[in-house]
């Protein structure tokens, strides 16, 4: 496992994609701590680790979109399949180099906070926090694309389809508004979203039975609880989706809660998504 | 070392690995032959581990490759269709990566890196990147990848295609070198290429094993046979007599009438062993008979007839046999629905197609 790691983290910099990520980074956070600590005078770091989670969207793909669609394409993947090296290392290895890579350029965000420490009063409690949350955003992140780069043998599509999902999250508060509150809404909300599943469902199983039992199962279930008790379903639906939203949670680190809940939300993301992908990966040797 | 039993590989309705069963010992290479699609890639891909069987089981050692994946791929050194490489290393550092990975003791790597690129005669290509070498160095990479950690089994999926000759005849002499110390398994659809390097060949059609023994056997069956195609005018009942006389140093003998020539004209075929040369005798015998001889010639049979001949042939019988497990299996479901209140009854999976006869029946060549 220690041997692919090496591998992946030696290819981020090999190729140009590790220093494009680190510097990319490095530019935009330089570029806003220049703004708004140095040219305003405020002394709060974590202001501008909440502004450049943006930056997310754009080089997140870049890192995650190589790493498993580039081995099948190349078909190397057989090489790790034949080495006496199981899937779930394989894939942790290459999410440790790629979460390795995000922590260069955190570690040295780190000392941001101690430069502007010379100039002022530099709360180093929510700053520190701050950047740890958003390195598990990022971690987060990585892993979602790290599951969308399993899903094909194409680089573009595995970039784009990153990139849409982290765009989904970013909006997802803002769509959450948008959603009329009543419990009717939400009701055909969550019906759709039912739908979809067992659609999702059949469309990986080819069983339509599976796919029938799953949607009747749970438009049953909505059904009995909206009956029981629909003020349950009042708002919930929005309440979901911002609880999805990954970006959102960033949000109390940056407003000087250290929220234990968070990180281990993040961390429990994050091992969800490494286990779809080795799930994944698994799928096809059985394919 | 490797036993594999019953393994069978469908890909939706597509069989591509039908009940395969054989076992590998040790100290020999071993030749898959067989034509473009016939399974070979599948079943070393399941062999290595790199994909998974529908059912059967595979040994390698006493470790079964599906429950204990780890300790099985251990023993085994695989090189795919494609050489693996990671094209933005050199040579050097990519059996350094194979080498870690492989869990090779740090003492061991230089001196275990440093003999295979020796074997492989990579050693001054070591420092390029592997995108920068030809395909034939490229190959031997693989080769080298797959000898790291002295692997008791070295799997080699057609590794002779798109060489030029000259590579071809190099890598074969690595081949026949790898067997020193290690169990060879190659595959190849051409088969002059298994007969030049390997041992014993399993012939496999259709996901099926048609035919499975060492070369020498094979050989015996195969080559061990020459035809002589004549054409000949005269008397019906003296041609008769002259091909009694002939029949006790023949093995076959075949006789038909003409249909382009006049009347009176036969084309007859003589099977003789490799060693009897029946020219002559055939030549006084007719003369004697007062026919006249028109056209002679000699042929021998080559294994690439009886190759082509047994693959083909398997090929007409497989249609068939689909057609009738297709027809069963309508009747099954039939006998099924009939019987609809017993849940057991479900639709029997469709009988194995029963596999040919014997094997003997298999080799015979023509004229049997």
């Amino acid at each position: 496992m220690y041997a692919i790691y090496k591998k992946e983290l030696k290819n981020y910099f090999i190729s140009m994609y590790g220093y494009i990520f680190i510097a990319f980074m490095l530019v935009v956070a330089g570029v806003f701590t220049t703004i708004i600590n140095l040219m305003s005078g405020y002394p709060s770091f974590e202001n501008v680790l909440g502004n450049i989670t943006m930056v997310f969207l754009l080089i997140i793909p870049i890192l995650t979109m190589r790493s498993i669609a580039e081995e099948r394409h190349a078909k190397t993947d057989q090489l790790l399949y034949s080495l006496p090296v199981s899937v779930t290392q394989v894939v942790v290895a290459k999410y440790l180099a790629m979460f390795t890579v995000l922590l260069i350029p955190c570690a040295i965000m780190g000392l941001y906070p101690l430069i502007l420490s010379i100039f002022g009063t530099v709360h180093f409690g929510t700053a520190y926090a701050s950047l740890l949350g958003f390195l598990l955003l990022g971690g987060t992140l990585l892993s979602i694309g790290l599951f969308m780069s399993s899903l094909t043998e194409s680089q573009v599509i595995a970039a784009v389809t990153s990139f849409g999902v982290i765009f989904a999250m970013y909006l997802m508060n803002a769509l959450a508004s948008l959603i009329p509150g009543g419990a009717m809404a939400s009701l055909i909300a969550f019906a759709i979203v039912a739908a979809v599943f067992a659609f999702a469902v059949y469309s990986l199983t080819k069983n339509s039975t599976v796919a029938g039992i799953t949607l009747a199962v749970g438009i049953f279930l909505l059904a009995a609880i909206y009956f029981i008790n629909s003020n349950l379903f009042a708002g919930l639906f929005s309440k979901v989706l911002n609880w999805l939203s990954v970006f959102e949670r960033f949000n109390t680190f940056t407003s000087g809660l250290f929220d234990l809940t968070s990180i281990v939300y993040y961390i429990s993301l994050i091992a969800f998504f490494v286990f779809c992908t080795v799930q994944s990966v698994e799928k096809r040797r059985w394919a | 070392m490797i036993e594999v039993k019953n393994l069978t590989k469908r890909y939706g309705d597509n069989l591509a690995v039908n009940d395969l069963s054989f076992t590998v010992e040790k100290g020999k290479i071993y030749g898959f032959l067989g034509p473009n699609g016939a399974g070979k890639s599948t079943t070393m891909n399941i062999i290595t581990g790199c994909l998974a069987a529908t059912s059967g089981t595979v040994l390698i050692n006493g470790h079964d490759i599906f429950e204990e994946p780890v300790e099985a791929k251990k023993c085994i050194g695989y090189l795919p269709e494609l050489p693996p490489l990671y094209t933005d290393m050199t040579p050097r550092e990519y059996l350094t990566f194979v080498a870690q990975a492989k869990g090779i003791a740090r003492d061991q790597r230089q001196y275990q890196i440093n003999y295979a690129m020796e074997r492989t005669q990579i050693t001054h290509m070591q420092d390029r990147l592997i995108k920068n070498l030809s395909k034939g160095y490229r190959q031997r990479v693989g080769i080298a990848q797959a000898m790291l950690g002295s692997p008791e089994i070295i799997i080699l999926d057609e590794p002779t295609v798109g060489l030029d000759p000259l590579q071809i005849i190099e890598i074969r002499d690595l081949i026949r070198s790898l067997a020193e110390d290690h169990t060879v398994i190659l595959s190849s659809h051409i088969l002059s290429e298994v007969s030049a390097v390997c041992n014993y060949v399993m012939i496999i059609a259709h996901g099926r094993m048609i035919a499975s023994d060492t070369i020498e056997n094979l050989s015996k069956y195969l080559v061990g046979s020459n035809i002589l195609h004549m054409t000949v005018r005269g008397d019906l009942g003296r041609i008769r007599m002259a091909i009694n006389s002939l029949a006790e140093n023949a093995k076959t003998i075949r006789y038909e009438e003409n249909p382009e020539e006049k009347a009176d004209t036969y084309n007859i075929d003589i099977e003789t062993d490799r060693e009897t040369d029946l020219r002559e005798e055939a030549f006084r015998t007719f003369v004697d008979e007062n026919c006249v001889i028109l056209k002679m010639q000699t042929e021998a049979i080559g294994l690439e007839d009886v190759f082509l001949k047994l693959t083909t042939e398997e090929a007409e019988e497989y249609a068939v046999e689909q057609e009738n497990a297709a027809i069963e299996e309508k009747e099954n479901a039939f006998a099924a629905e009939k019987l609809d209140d017993d849940d057991e009854a479900a639709p029997a999976p469709a009988p194995q197609p029963a596999p040919a006869d014997s094997d003997d029946d298999d080799y015979k060549p023509m004229f049997s």
